[in-house]
């Protein structure tokens, strides 16, 4: 097909997409007292506003380089559940950490390696490590894959570096084992 | 309904003041950034409140506009820390 | 309806917890480190309760839609900035503090 040819057909799909968008939420008929508009200035202002954003980030909704886009994608979604169940768990134990009298903590800092080398990858890696209770990224290589996180306690610094549950289900995620 | 937005309402408010402790107390300059960022992501949610409670719909664009402006000035002042220039022209 | 506004009520007082809860440990906790803790995660956390009981109470219209893509772009962008903040002291030299020692 040609890079130029992708190039084209992901401007233009990116292009209707934020169109469709800009209509949807501010020219349509939406309450009573706000009526819709659709005359040409309005109309020539959501043109103006798809175009900035689609000359800028074209690349994103249908990458160049990259196989397998949506099999990671599909497989993305279940792995969101089972982080935003793991955030409301793990919170509760921060809350009671903090409002405890004796404010039971134990700060450190840890260092690991993963087999994770795509950017997507680190990037969802170190997101759910700052999200889940506990643990905040401080450091990523991304040559070598190197993590350095500072830790809250010894439980959860131990469920990153014994268990490695997180860094296996990521790596099932994007294909990277 | 419009009593229990004005009670979150007040409790926000109420936060934002334990904050602003920290803020003008914390040494060095790095609580004072944490804080400022935290008052600022507060604010987005006080602004979805009170446009419930005054039942005008157009806060919430205004609530999104704030919240990504508060995201570039963290960003920003982390970057200036670290290299002493932001922009190198 | 009752029993809408009541499940947007209980999850609008969890969400007005966890923020309150975040603002408390800024002042309790010892170090920079661990009050970043508190602030980037309980926070978002917070927020994101809160605007999820507003779409609840809301039902199916426009502003849910807009309300979905705040709360997603509170969800991804609060942790990048919580990150770049650790990574600016650590870098610059702050040190992290041990159990045993004196405030700071």
């Amino acid at each position: 097909m040609g890079s130029k040819g992708v190039k084209a057909f992901s401007m233009i799909v990116t292009f209707c997409i934020m169109f469709v968008f800009w209509v949807l939420l501010s020219a349509w008929v939406s309450y009573h007292e706000t009526p819709g508009h659709f005359n040409l200035l309005h109309v020539c202002e959501g043109i103006i506003a798809a175009l900035i954003v689609t000359v800028i980030s074209h690349e994103l909704l249908i990458p160049e380089k990259g196989e397998k886009v949506l099999v990671k994608s599909l497989r993305l979604i279940p792995y969101l559940g089972w982080e935003l169940w793991q955030i409301v768990l793990a919170n509760f134990d921060v809350a009671y950490r903090i409002l405890h009298p004796k404010m039971p903590i134990d700060p450190r800092i840890i260092e690991f390696e993963t087999t994770l080398r795509s950017d997507f990858a680190l990037t969802t890696l170190a997101n759910s490590i700052t999200l889940t209770p506990g643990t905040i990224t401080i450091l990523v290589e991304p040559e070598k894959g190197k993590f350095l996180v500072h830790a809250l306690a010894k439980k959860p610094a131990d469920a990153l570096l014994v268990d490695k549950t997180m860094q296996k289900k990521v790596a099932h995620v994007y294909m990277e084992e | 309904m419009i009593e229990t937005f004005l009670v979150i309402g007040i409790i926000i408010v109420f936060t934002m003041l334990l904050c602003l402790y920290r803020a003008a107390l914390g040494p060095g300059v790095y609580n004072r950034i944490a804080a400022t960022s935290i008052i600022g992501t507060k604010a987005v949610v006080l602004l979805i409140a009170i446009g419930y409670i005054f039942e005008r719909p157009m806060f919430v664009d205004i609530a999104l506009l704030y919240a990504m402006l508060n995201f570039v000035g963290t960003l920003l002042m982390a970057k200036y820390l670290v290299r002493g220039e932001v922009c190198t022209a | 309806m009752h029993s809408i506004d009541l499940i947007a009520t209980v999850l609008m007082a969890f969400g007005a917890f966890f923020m309150f809860t975040g603002a408390l440990g800024l002042l309790r906790l010892p170090d920079f480190y661990t009050r970043l803790h508190a602030t980037g995660k309980c926070d978002t956390l917070g927020e994101v309760l809160l605007i999820v009981g507003c779409m609840v109470y809301q039902g199916w219209s426009f502003l849910t839609i807009k309300l979905f893509f705040l709360m997603l772009f509170i969800f991804i962008a609060n942790p990048v900035a919580t990150h770049a903040i650790m990574k600016a002291a650590y870098v610059t030299g702050v040190k992290p503090w041990k159990k045993g020692e004196e405030r700071r």
